[in-house]
């Protein structure tokens, strides 16, 4: 396959909406995903994460908008498994079929043989369950398979939805060395979702968080950090005083309600400087700041509000 | 670019069907029990020519043609549940397990998956045409040869019997796959099968030949239509029910295939898979 065809591909998804029954799953979403980067996708149970991946992967029909891998829809895409790698769920296996078998029944669609079969089973560690029927499996060989499956057209783009899912913590440690070897020493886009902030915290570069299925949120990892440094409330007389404070200290700073709310130092740092400056305070308490926590703020927010 | 995309879609529908146990324990279960009702009925038949039509009141005395055509044919007549099963099993099972959505993945042009699907059954039917035959005709054959008015294999209507014993079967099971399309629930569909096969079908043959206006219809039941293709059947031969002739029994047999599938594809295939 010629090189230009094999250099990254974005995901590029406008407007999609998906409603079933009177429930808007995914309500006019637009998100961009660069390749060459381990995106998350998050949001909470619920938020249409998987519904977005079913619309991006061509098994359900979007109400409204598009989803486009490269320009092109999935269902356009002469030999998608070689373009795109998808596990979508962990029991999507014929109990009474062998890994190997598995991956044999998809494997001419790829255009791959039994030699590409075997490869990515080892890829992911299960050469000596090859030959063993998945009835058998744990989840978290099961959730290995699922991987070795999309692995199989050795895509340029990798869909995974919650692939940490029955994986042990050591399984969890291999998964997010292998998602970061794969984008960037092979150079593979991977989109990969969880509910769980923490989960994929080690191993992506991007985030996108969704709630109510639309989009709350989209940029680097280390600005999704930023907006989790300390935040300090301030209640003091002279707002204006510490409004100069705040911009000559560099600390983005709001108002709200009456108070005063600081990002970026510390109680103890903002104390300091009120003291230095002769401000009054009548009140400094420090909130936030975890990581989680912008994740449920974000989330928990109207749509569009946290943004 | 086409013909590789059907090629490599009919390959992994292919390994699909071989790579589970299922396969080959219908297979051995259909040959088995054709061996046996070919040693049956070719016992029976042979002892009391008069048995099987007696039984059913026409009084009619087979004769040692027909008696090679009945027990030739037994698998059109009384086994073709096994090849509907496996093939109504081959959509079925993709929606069980949910492997509908690797499979879409693979190939998101639906048709190609089932066309596929739809091809690859007309050729594991043929297996299994070719063993409920060959079960039936081993079965009976013995008796025939000695008890009876010989085996009739040199005879060229026999002959076209038993290959199109093979075919009915072959195409029966193309028609499980349609019902796969149409009855995605296994149990639902495996429940259907067996209601109609052993029960339905059976009851309104009889049935409807009793009700004077509707006494032509039952000819246009699939299993009649089956038997008709095969060109005999335990209940023609005997006189009590008639058949249409051979081409029009082909053509009523893939108009139930096609229609099955048709209707599946427009609806089945259409749905959302989550």
């Amino acid at each position: 396959m010629p090189t230009t065809e094999r250099a990254g591909l974005p995901v590029e998804i406008r407007g999609l909406t998906k409603t079933f029954g009177t429930v808007r799953a995914v309500d006019g979403l637009d998100m961009v995903v660069r390749p060459g980067a381990v995106t998350g996708f998050l949001g909470p149970n619920g938020a249409g994460k998987t519904t977005t991946f079913r619309m991006l992967l061509g098994l359900v029909g979007p109400d409204g908008g598009s989803a486009l891998i490269g320009g092109r829809r999935y269902a356009d895409l002469a030999h998608p498994t070689t373009v795109v790698g998808a596990a979508l769920e962990s029991a999507s296996f014929h109990p009474g079929r062998t890994a190997r078998d598995h991956l044999r029944t998809y494997a001419p669609y790829a255009g791959v043989d039994d030699r590409r079969c075997d490869e990515v089973l080892a890829q992911v560690g299960l050469t000596e369950a090859a030959r063993r029927r998945v009835g058998g499996f744990s989840a978290g060989m099961r959730q290995r398979l699922a991987l070795a499956a999309a692995l199989l057209g050795d895509p340029q783009v990798l869909v995974l939805d919650e692939p940490a899912n029955g994986l042990d913590p050591e399984g969890i440690v291999w998964l997010r060395t292998f998602l970061r070897h794969l984008a960037h020493e092979r150079g593979r886009m991977i989109l990969v979702s969880s509910h769980v902030l923490g989960e994929v915290q080690a191993s992506v570069d991007d985030v996108v968080v969704i709630a109510h299925g639309r989009l709350v949120h989209e940029s680097s990892l280390d600005d999704l950090v930023a907006l989790a440094s300390p935040r300090v409330r301030v209640a003091s007389p002279d707002p204006a005083g510490f409004t100069a404070l705040a911009a000559d200290r560099g600390w983005p700073v709001e108002q709200d309600g009456d108070d005063l709310v600081l990002t970026g130092g510390s109680c103890a740092e903002v104390g300091a400087a009120a003291y230095r400056a002769g401000l009054e305070i009548h009140g400094l308490a420090e909130e936030g700041g975890s990581l989680e926590d912008v994740f449920l703020r974000l989330t928990g927010a109207a749509p569009g509000g946290a943004a | 670019m086409n013909a590789g995309a059907w090629r490599a879609a009919l390959l992994a529908e292919w390994r699909k069907l071989v790579s589970t146990r299922m396969w080959w324990l219908l297979g051995i279960v259909l040959g088995a029990y054709m061996v046996f009702m070919g040693v049956v009925m070719g016992f029976s038949l042979t002892t009391d020519p008069s048995s099987m039509s007696g039984s059913l009141g026409s009084g009619a005395t087979l004769d040692g043609r027909q008696i090679a055509q009945t027990v030739y044919t037994l698998a059109v007549s009384v086994g073709y549940v096994f090849p509907l099963v496996i093939g109504a099993l081959s959509m079925t099972g993709e929606f069980r397990h949910q492997t509908i959505t690797p499979t879409l993945l693979a190939e998101p042009r639906r048709g190609r998956v089932l066309g596929a699907k739809l091809a690859v059954a007309g050729l594991l039917g043929t297996a299994y045409g070719v063993i409920g035959t060959a079960g039936a005709v081993l079965g009976g054959l013995p008796f025939l040869a000695t008890k009876g008015d010989g085996t009739y294999l040199g005879d060229t209507g026999v002959l076209g019997d038993v290959v199109f014993s093979v075919v009915a079967i072959a195409l029966w099971c193309v028609i499980g796959v349609g019902l796969g399309s149409l009855l995605t629930n296994q149990v639902a569909a495996v429940v259907v099968i067996l209601a109609f096969t052993q029960f339905v079908e059976p009851v309104l043959r009889i049935g409807l030949t009793a009700i004077d206006p509707l006494q032509g219809v039952q000819k246009f039941l699939p299993g009649a239509a089956a038997e008709a293709l095969a060109g005999s059947s335990l209940y023609s031969t005997s006189g009590m029910l008639s058949l249409l002739d051979r081409g029009w029994g082909a053509v009523v047999l893939l108009a139930y295939a096609a229609l099955f599938a048709l209707v599946g594809a427009l609806t089945t295939l259409r749905r959302d898979v989550s």
